[in-house]
């Protein structure tokens, strides 16, 4: 019982980074219909600000809001100078472009970075524990759960009590009907953009302080994984998302601690194995997302 | 206050639309009827920028909008009420209101969600209900506020009766009526013909994507070489029909016997 809840605790942490992941390529999906495989380059570039400015000496708490910034503007910046070319062409040329994005990305830090992996500080506190009872808590996993609970309360908020999420929310269901309705599409795009960079710059910043490394393909990992709760959550579903995140790393850490050892090392085969068979039953994943309107 | 000339509009190689001609003037309903595939959900979707128009013009209050996206056409002045309705299932019927204001100023935007709740009674009583739950006429009525909440100076719709029973054909053809006693400038595509000429100060006929005639409800009801377009354009025998003695309602009578 006490390593089921450790276990559950331990998987809370992780799935709320793969939520936040998820939710940003989530948002991204519903205003333009782009599964963005660029989304972990997010984090590449948050990972090499985090390199140079540790590196010159400065704190995790200053660095942290500048991780943040360079998502968003990242995020901004392939919008403008990518997406926003094909936008409106087929999901096909959507998805070539957001791996030719991934690419370009990767290629830049490897020709005039480097191609090794850099290490840098992570924070003191990152390894830390503290005791509830029989059960041994990551002060690290707490911080990224209340983090994360407090960024979807916001998330929420935003987009249901303001024009733009509202605009954000209609653009998502039918973009047409909301361009109808005077919602500007270059201001929610590039707001889904922004919005999208924010929360994978904050699933960010905690995945950095975890690997305290740094390397050009760095971002491969957290894409898969935030697409992959996306999917697992029903692409174009908010909520969706969110639950698939938490689904993604529940399961990850069951399965690590369920399996015999002599098969532990396959848990990521294993999840998959598992995310396939949920396809198979049940295709649009766990939540249905509604577009269609009774007449 | 619209003017459209010479509208071209083509799918491919195919033209659905051969230089149309039409104009709706200030305070006035005016009808676009006509068969299925006559084009008039083109010529609509060209005037409101869904498709961009091969060749020809739009002005509104003076001003060339061609090809202007739905967006800036909203904010000029003209919102659309599209076919199907297309409300947002997801969203609360006051949400897809709050939607329909976003160009106007938020104390505007209050302003007007009051009017709608008074005057879409139904749709004040389902305020915070998700708008997929709505029945079809609740959702047409929602659709209509919906545009309204964008205070337009030119309101069109896409087939507001399409698909509802006969009952909610009558409230959607009473609001249009309303519309019009309020003074509103509306351009209606509505293929129940007969019904949409009872409500309308004018109206033009399409056929095989060209304007063939254009006058009030009665000239167009008693011209017998229109007749096939009426009868095409009945959704129901038991609703709607022309009044009895006019060329249409005996042709009909004829046509269908």
């Amino acid at each position: 019982m006490t390593e089921l809840a450790q276990n559950l605790i331990d998987g809370l942490g992780r799935g709320s980074i793969y939520a936040l992941l998820a939710l940003g390529v989530a948002v991204v999906f519903g205003v333009m219909h782009l599964l963005n495989f660029a989304h972990g380059e997010l984090i590449t570039v948050g990972g090499y600000v985090a390199l140079w400015t540790l590196g010159a000496g400065w704190s995790w708490y200053i660095v942290t809001p500048l991780i943040v910034l360079s998502a968003v503007l990242t995020s901004l910046a392939i919008e403008r100078v990518a997406f926003s070319r094909v936008r409106g062409s087929s999901d096909f040329t959507l998805l070539l472009t957001s791996f030719g994005v991934h690419f370009v990305i990767s290629a830049i830090f490897l020709l005039y970075v480097s191609a090794s992996v850099k290490p840098f500080d992570r924070p003191s506190w990152v390894t830390n524990t503290y005791s509830v009872g029989p059960l041994n808590i990551e002060v690290y996993d707490t911080v990224v759960i209340v983090v994360t609970v407090l960024t979807l309360i916001g998330t929420t908020l935003l987009l249901q009590r303001t024009m733009f999420g509202l605009s954000l929310r209609a653009a998502a269901a039918d973009f047409d009907t909301a361009r109808l309705m005077g919602v500007r599409s270059d201001t929610v795009i590039r707001g889904a953009f922004a919005l999208s960079g924010l929360l994978a710059g904050i699933a960010g910043v905690f995945w950095l302080m975890r690997a305290g490394s740094i390397s050009p393909s760095a971002g491969i990992t957290p894409m898969l994984k935030g697409v992959l709760a996306a999917l697992i959550g029903g692409l174009g579903s908010l909520r969706g998302a969110v639950i698939g995140g938490l689904v993604l790393g529940l399961a990850e850490v069951l399965l690590r601690s369920r399996l015999p050892d002599s098969i532990a090392s396959l848990t990521e085969g294993v999840v998959f194995l598992l995310i396939a068979l949920l396809f198979i039953f049940r295709p649009q994943g766990l939540v249905t997302v509604k577009h269609a309107v009774r007449v | 206050m619209l003017e459209v000339e010479g509208l071209t509009a083509r799918y491919g190689s195919i033209a659905a639309l051969r230089g149309a001609a039409l104009s709706v003037g200030s305070g006035e309903v005016v009808g676009l009827i006509g068969p299925n595939g006559a084009g008039k959900t083109t010529l609509l979707s060209s005037i409101a920028g869904l498709l961009s128009p091969a060749e020809g013009r739009v002005t509104f209050e003076g001003k060339d909008i061609t090809g202007r996206s739905p967006e800036q056409l909203l904010r000029s002045g003209v919102a659309l009420v599209p076919e199907h309705r297309r409300i947002f299932a997801d969203l609360t019927v006051e949400e897809n209101l709050r939607i329909g204001g976003v160009t106007v100023p938020a104390a505007k935007r209050a302003e007007l969600l009051d009017e709608m709740a008074e005057r879409f009674v139904v749709l004040k009583e389902k305020w915070d209900v998700p708008a997929g739950y709505l029945s079809g006429g609740e959702a047409q009525q929602l659709a209509i506020g919906r545009a309204l909440m964008s205070a337009p100076r030119l309101l069109m719709m896409d087939e507001p009766s399409l698909g509802l029973a006969p009952v909610l054909v009558d409230l959607v053809f009473e609001l249009i009526g309303t519309l019009r006693d309020q003074g509103r400038t509306l351009l209606v595509v509505e293929q129940n013909a007969a019904r949409m000429l009872e409500v309308s100060d004018r109206a033009y006929v399409l056929r095989s994507g060209e304007v063939v005639a254009s006058g009030t409800g009665r000239e167009l009801s008693q011209r017998d070489d229109l007749f096939d377009t009426f009868v095409g354009s009945v959704v129901a025998p038991d609703e709607g029909l022309p009044a009895a003695g006019s060329p249409v309602a005996n042709g009909a009578g004829g046509g269908t016997a």
